[in-house]
């Protein structure tokens, strides 16, 4: 039974660089928590053997390292297409300082995480408490390469180790950092729980192609709603033409006058 | 003559101590501060040259243990030299003058070798009430600020000295602080450990006796030469870590074969001291060595990080056997509970919109998007006009 016949529209949202990033940063959190994990707790392994015939924890460590230093690569490409980046991915998408975005998380919490409005909202990038919340993660994330590339300083010769470690020394060595990062692992199991589940629920409720757009990058938005975001991006564009024009005018002016 | 102080060296000699055994002492301090062979010579002419160092030894918020480790530290060269190295002139514990007495000939030595003199303290010092710790009526911070005035240095013995030890772990009921934290302007070094070991205070000394500086030091004021690796890269029992090799109790086959104390608890991956290399007592042993974890005695706030026995700390607040994994793991229970709910509700609550019955109703977007289209309409028109008026205004220029 195909209810549903609305007219949809195809939008180019994910652009290559940003569904890259997504999943090797899925991929590298996944190895980071459960390396991680193991590090902290390590599971009780009784053999006779001596340890010159194992290495399984040094391994796990490396791991862990190889899978930290992938995810700092991949935050600092992703960085760079916060200001290369289309609409749906520059930089202030994530940070809520608008009156616009602050109504969109008001409307989100309101709509889709306490169900109280039966009306939908759709959004073609991210809704503004996802974008909010993705910001604070990427504070999570950098909080969380800090404290490891402290860590890691001290096992480590590379040229910018000697910095890490002073930081570390100066935040009162491993006890204190450690902790933090320990801590700072469970904000992302929590994150991935939550951020999974609404992915199926979109995907569930406004039947736009989410969870495929994480792959291929098209979504599908009901024309009107398109339609208007065409028309606010021409409006956009018009404003800041005229906006330069009058500046250089301005200029003229100023040159003019000097004359 | 009779008027010159006899050096370190000639002190020794009286205590009856051979250049032979002088020697030794100076070629084993040498290799530990890491010198070259010249160092060592460098090392023995200022053993011979100089006189003693003034010492006044400070003792506040402690356990003597800095003392008992200093007095009886590893070798009895060692020891005797400790002893004659320094002109320990005022140390209220160990010398045979007491009271008044005792206070006379701290401050004679103060007022004789102004500037000179080394200050040693061993202790936290309360800021809460003075009444906390004091020695012969004065509180332990006049007496602190007295003696740091005129010395050239001040060496804090231990943890208790350099971060403020147990009396410092929270909640820190008489505000106990460390030296650096409170005397400014002095070059402070902070010799850490809970007690430090012997043959690095001896170092230290060493260092400033033959160098007249103070070591190199870390940004936690500690001699890097003596606290620049952590104890876990230069234990022994390193290759059962790396092995995956952990005991899992203490009375376990593991703990017979001396596996890896990490599982345990041992902070030997957090804390940046000797002990694996000088070792203690005569170079005998050191706690992991002897099957218990070490306990991170040389790092600040150790205490405020219990468990001992093991690696993720008490989360304070929570109950006391609460950590960030059990938090973590109820968190996360919570949230996939939540998560559960919320898709049950959702499929009772959005029945219409997932059955499309609720037709095209885009009134919410709608609503912003209109808004947002007739501010920009308003903002272009207004620019629009004034740039009109410009090209007005120039050609009425050009007219």
């Amino acid at each position: 039974m195909i209810k549903k016949n609305q007219d949809l529209r195809e939008v180019y949202v994910w652009q290559l660089p940003v569904r890259i990033f997504h999943w090797v940063n899925a991929v590298a959190i996944v190895g980071l928590c459960i390396t991680g994990y193991i590090i902290g707790n390590p599971p009780a392994i009784q053999h006779g053997t001596p340890p010159a015939d194992n290495y399984w924890f040094g391994i796990v460590r490396f791991v862990h390292f190889v899978c930290a230093m992938i995810f700092i690569v991949n935050f600092l490409m992703r960085c760079y297409w916060l200001f290369a980046g289309n609409k749906f991915s520059r930089w202030f998408n994530y940070i809520p300082l608008k009156k616009k975005q602050w109504r969109g998380i008001r409307d989100t919490l309101k709509i889709d995480v306490l169900l109280i409005t039966k009306k939908p909202i759709y959004d073609i990038g991210h809704n503004s408490l996802a974008a909010t919340t993705y910001g604070g993660l990427f504070i999570v994330m950098i909080l969380q390469m800090i404290t490891g590339l402290m860590m890691f300083s001290v096992q480590s010769n590379a040229f910018w180790t000697p910095f890490f470690q002073r930081m570390l020394i100066f935040f009162d060595g491993f006890f204190p950092i450690r902790n933090v990062h320990h801590w700072l692992m469970w904000i992302f199991i929590l994150f991935a729980i939550i951020h999974i589940y609404l992915v199926f629920y979109h995907d569930y409720i406004e039947k736009n192609g989410i969870a495929s757009s994480i792959i291929g990058g098209w979504k599908f938005i009901a024309k009107p709603i398109v339609n208007d975001m065409e028309a606010e991006d021409a409006m956009e564009h018009d404003v800041k033409i005229l906006e330069k024009q009058i500046k250089e005018q301005k200029k003229a002016k100023k040159k003019l006058l000097k004359i | 003559m009779k008027d010159r102080e006899l050096t370190a060296y000639e002190h020794l000699r009286k205590r009856g101590i051979s250049r032979r055994d002088f020697l030794k002492f100076c070629g084993i301090m040498g290799s530990m501060l890491g010198l070259k062979a010249s160092g060592v010579e460098q090392v023995v002419d200022a053993f011979m040259a100089k006189p003693r160092i003034p010492v006044i030894w400070q003792h506040f918020q402690e356990c003597t243990c800095c003392s008992e480790s200093f007095i009886r530290c590893s070798h009895p060269i060692v020891q005797d030299v400790l002893l004659e190295m320094i002109s320990l002139d005022y140390d209220d514990s160990i010398m045979a003058a007491a009271g008044a007495q005792a206070e006379a000939v701290g401050q004679e030595t103060k007022k004789k070798y102004a500037g000179e003199y080394l200050l040693l303290v061993e202790g936290a010092i309360p800021l809460g009430n003075a009444g906390y710790c004091t020695s012969g009526g004065a509180a332990a911070l006049d007496i602190l600020k007295d003696y740091a005035k005129d010395c050239a240095a001040i060496i804090a013995w231990g943890n208790c000295a350099s971060s403020g030890c147990i009396q410092h772990a929270r909640p820190n009921p008489t505000d106990a602080q460390p030296v650096h934290k409170i005397i400014k302007g002095k070059p402070i070094i902070n010799v850490q450990g809970c007690p430090p070991i012997a043959d690095v205070m001896a170092g230290v000394i060493t260092y400033y006796l033959t160098f007249d500086k103070i070591p190199d030091l870390d940004d936690q004021l500690r001699p890097v030469v003596f606290y620049g690796r952590r104890i876990h890269d230069t234990c022994y029992r390193r290759p059962c870590y790396d092995a995956g090799l952990f005991v899992q109790s203490f009375d376990d086959e593991n703990a017979k074969r001396g596996y890896c104390l990490y599982y345990m608890g041992c902070k030997g991956p957090n804390t940046f001291n000797s002990c694996a290399v000088i070792k203690w007592n005569l170079g005998v042993s050191y706690p992991i060595q002897s099957g218990h974890g070490c306990i991170g005695c040389a790092e600040p706030n150790f205490w405020d990080y219990e468990p001992f026995y093991e690696h993720i700390p008490y989360f304070k607040g929570f109950g006391v056997e609460s950590n960030a994994d059990k938090i973590g793991a109820g968190l996360a229970g919570i949230a996939l509970g939540g998560v559960a709910a919320h898709a049950i509700v959702t499929n009772i609550r959005k029945r219409k919109l997932i059955k499309g019955n609720l037709g095209e109703d885009y009134s919410i977007n709608r609503a912003d998007t209109e808004e947002t289209l007739n501010n920009l309409e308003k903002k272009r028109d207004e620019l629009i006009e004034e740039s009109n008026k410009f090209s007005d205004e120039s050609k009425m220029k050009s007219d």
